[in-house]
């Protein structure tokens, strides 16, 4: 389990220093910062100088290295825009999207996985029927529309929550929380499921053609000749046998979060990293830009890891191949 | 199990329906498309940085919403002789942190200011010294007759030279390198403090108790939080729930529907803002006829046929939908040297455009690039998209190449040399006077002259309108300069935007709209 386990983060290294790697040869076509920060009438000398102050005349491969040699150290440089450490501005930043993505793909899951099984448990019924359509909806509407269409309901037309932004926040150390508070939620609501939506709908269907599969196989036939009671045989049988690609899929669906959390961030005005990174690549903040890829990359890395680990959890034959060492 | 679920279900909408729009009174809250660049009084030259700062911090004039001048810091001034201004200093004002005023402060803040880093020391470039002569007089030497030094002194905001020495922040630091204290923390003298500023997220004011005039504020705004909101949808939707008290700018689309709302009401006015065309006239060759040897714009007939060709009046109505004002004017009204006649926009004419290419020797036209940012202004790249049909009509291969701002003004600004033969720009005077039109935009060496327009009579003009300080004989000045880069075709401008600000009237009694596009909070006043 351990050597998997490092094996894994060696890996992780070199796909965090490819991912930064190309991210630096794409910051050539954002524009140049120098003259966003300096303003129209800095002469051609100021130029010159910031530039060299920001090593920005060095050759990509050098700004490279350099970077990487500081993120190493724990050191991501600071933002262009504000001159702030890009690592206070990421940790600002960071709770709001980690609770907004954590809300998300808590919905997804705890609602798509039922929905998933009650559908295919009862293929023909009116409410399936519905479930479906509605999924539909869910699988092909854009995020920014379903924001749009879900602030117009709640927020203009009923008024029953806010239409942007956070709101009663609480600070845990640095953490600033709005899991605490009624109204921290009323802010996130909107927001984390327009964010689930698309997750929600793919894992619901998901469960339901592997329920449908599972339901065919001899084993729960077995089961249900051995007069195990219908509610063990659904969930102890049949779902616990359909996890492993629905584990997956999640997993791969929340590094989708992340990222598309960017167009909820922006249509929600919800201060998270989206919003930090949009305003990077408008402004050429490449040390922000950077960092964020990097993180994102490593947000990836560490959430296929934990698939990984979570199929020995649901899968006993892969625990008795590896206590066995049949390696 | 059906049961909870509908409990539940019922208890979350009660649950939320109390967390409907709550507003504190007298809380003034509202947004606009983006942040603050910072709170360094003397670092960004931002239209919005400059209106919360200049709620912040105090200048030794302040402009009213009417674009007047009234005091502040300084309580009365006078001309010493031509170049000599004494302004006489407020007794009794204190900072934010509650050190007195004095005229120290200002010769801190003048030294501060005229730092490379600062893009605000441009609006002092004409000044020589400022001495103390006491410690609530100062004395101001300009370089030359200096008839705008007042509407430029309304962007000199002064600090506090103890604060800034204590937190050690005299250097205006741009950018990477250091942090900033000076951009993140402010001290001034203003009718509003600073309570918090979150990055991208909300700056909270409250009111200064303290503050010189407080008794005479026509503001009952306690408490004020600005948001920046990006998306349009987003914004228009925030003050449809009652979120927000107002925003600006309301997208052209929405107009409509938000006026239909019984609560809310949509303000409009012109802008100082003129957008307008410019032609490369510098080149030998343009960049879009590469080995012809031959640079079309060098030809005034040739500019005169773009001016012609283009339809202002269709502009306005399709693509601005009646929200803007069309000129024949680099300035606004409201600028100092307007002249209406001027600003009559040149005819629509397409068929003079095509006899005028004609004499010039292009019958057939030519290749052109038309380069335009597509968020910067008001509809900026749907203008521009109006524009290529209309000068393909006479003939003219023009194409766009619109993008993001910060490519955009890299492109055809310095930055790039000037890497641009046709290229759509807007600008304000920001001393409300045509002086800075021409030097920032039609001088032989005007940062944004991206063209490269040069006439030697307007460069004599220019210099006298530096320096004449008789009001008649300088705005004459200014009209003969003007007509000359009209007759020439320096430039094709097109419009001003108009301004949409909305307003929620259930929880606003009034509020002052200033044509420079932002919200000065003396002029708000909230309902009890």
């Amino acid at each position: 389990m351990l050597d998997f386990i490092v094996q894994r983060l060696v890996q992780a290294v070199f796909v965090m220093l490819t991912v930064a790697m190309i991210s630096f040869s794409l910051f050539q076509f954002v524009g140049d910062p120098v003259n966003n920060m300096l303003g129209p009438e800095a002469t051609a000398e100021q130029r010159l100088a910031a530039r060299e102050t920001l090593g920005l005349n060095d050759p990509i491969p050098v700004q490279f290295t350099k970077w990487v040699g500081n993120a190493v150290q724990g050191e991501f440089g600071q933002s262009y825009r504000m001159g702030r450490p890009v690592s206070d501005l990421i940790a600002q930043r960071l709770p709001a999207t980690l609770e907004l993505v954590a809300v998300s793909a808590l919905i997804a899951v705890f609602v798509g996985v039922p929905m998933g099984v009650y559908t295919g448990l009862k293929r023909n019924s009116f409410l399936s029927k519905i479930f479906l359509t509605v999924s539909l909806i869910g699988i092909s509407l854009p995020t920014f529309l379903i924001g749009i269409l879900l602030i117009l309901l709640f927020g203009v037309t009923l008024g029953w929550l806010p239409t942007f932004g956070r709101g009663g926040l609480t600070n845990i150390g640095n953490w600033e929380t709005s899991l605490l508070t009624a109204r921290g939620w009323s802010h996130l609501i909107l927001p984390a499921i327009t964010l689930a939506l698309f997750q929600l709908t793919l894992i619901m269907r998901l469960v339901r053609a592997e329920m449908l599969e599972v339901l065919r196989t001899d084993y729960i036939k077995f089961a249900k000749a051995r007069g195990l009671r219908q509610r063990s045989i659904n969930f102890g049988h049949a779902l616990k046998n359909t996890l492993v690609p629905v584990i997956t899929i999640m997993g791969l669906q929340i590094g989708a979060l992340l990222a598309f959390s960017i167009i909820t961030e922006t249509v929600f005005q919800w201060p998270g990293m989206g919003l930090l990174i949009i305003q990077a690549i408008n402004f050429g903040d490449i040390p922000i830009m950077s960092s964020y890829l990097v993180l994102v990359a490593l947000f990836f890395v560490i959430i296929n890891l934990v698939v990984d680990l979570l199929y020995y959890v649901v899968d006993p034959r892969l625990r008795i191949e590896r206590t066995a060492g049949a390696h | 199990m059906i049961r909870t679920g509908k409990l539940l279900a019922s208890v979350a909408v009660v649950a939320m329906m109390s967390f409907g729009a709550q507003a504190e009174d007298n809380t003034f809250r509202y947004a606009t498309t983006g942040d603050i660049l910072g709170l360094d009084p003397h670092m960004h030259n931002h239209g919005t940085t400059n209106a919360v700062k200049g709620m912040i911090y105090g200048a030794l004039v302040h402009r009213k919403y009417d674009l007047t001048l009234e005091p502040d810091l300084a309580e009365s001034w006078e001309n010493i002789d031509d170049v000599t201004w004494e302004f006489k200093l407020r007794e009794g004002v204190t900072f934010h942190d509650g050190t007195p005023f004095t005229a120290d402060d200002v010769l801190y803040s003048y030294e501060r200011i005229n730092q490379d880093g600062s893009e605000m020391r441009g609006f002092l470039s004409n000044v020589e010294t400022i001495e103390k002569v006491d410690d609530h007089t100062i004395r101001i030497v300009t370089k030359g007759p200096d008839p705008i030094l007042l509407q430029n002194l309304s962007l000199f905001f002064i600090v506090s030279q103890d604060f800034k020495e204590a937190n050690d922040a005299f250097d205006v630091v741009v950018g990477g390198g250091t942090t900033n204290f000076a951009n993140l923390n402010a001290n001034g003298t203003g009718p509003y403090r600073l309570v918090e500023w979150q990055q991208d997220n909300r700056l909270v004011m409250e009111i200064n108790e303290d503050f010189w005039g407080y008794d005479d504020l026509e503001t009952n705004v306690r408490r004020a939080v600005f948001m920046p909101i990006g998306s349009d949808s987003t914004r228009v939707a925030a003050i449809l729930s009652g979120e927000i008290d107002m925003m600006y700018p309301v997208p052209l689309q929405d107009v409509p529907r938000l006026d239909q709302d019984a609560d809310i009401e949509v303000l409009q006015g012109p802008e100082l803002r003129t957008i307008f065309l410019g032609m490369d006239q510098h080149r030998d060759e343009l960049l879009d006829m590469p080995g012809s040897g031959e640079n079309p714009f060098k030809d005034v007939r040739v500019r005169q046929a773009f001016a012609h060709a283009l339809d202002l009046d269709a502009i306005q109505r399709v693509v601005m939908r009646g929200a803007s004002t069309p000129t024949g004017s680099m300035i606004a009204p409201g600028i100092v040297g307007f002249d209406e006649e001027i600003a009559e926009p040149y005819e629509f004419n397409p068929e003079r455009s095509r006899e005028l290419l004609a004499e010039a020797g292009y019958p057939d036209g030519f290749p052109v690039t038309l380069d335009c940012p597509n968020d910067r202004y008001v509809n900026d790249e749907a203008i521009c998209s109006a524009v290529i049909p209309m000068l393909r009509r006479i003939g003219i291969d023009a194409n766009l190449n619109a993008q993001t701002l910060s490519l955009h003004f890299n492109k055809m600004g310095a930055a790039e040399n000037y890497n641009t033969s046709f290229y759509m720009l807007g600008w304000t005077p920001g001393t409300y006077d045509a002086l800075n039109a021409f030097q920032n935009l039609i001088n032989e060496d005007a940062v944004w002259n991206s063209g490269r327009f040069f006439n030697e009579r307007i460069e004599e003009l220019t210099a006298q309108i530096a320096v004449t300080v008789d009001e008649d004989e300088r705005n004459e000045l200014i009209r003969e300069a003007m007509q000359i880069h009209k007759d020439e075709v320096g430039h094709l401008p097109l419009h001003q935007q108009a301004l949409a600000w909305a307003v929620r009237t259930d929880r606003v009694e009034h509020i002052e709209q200033r044509p420079f596009n932002d919200v000065d909070l003396r002029y708000v006043r909230m309902r009890d």
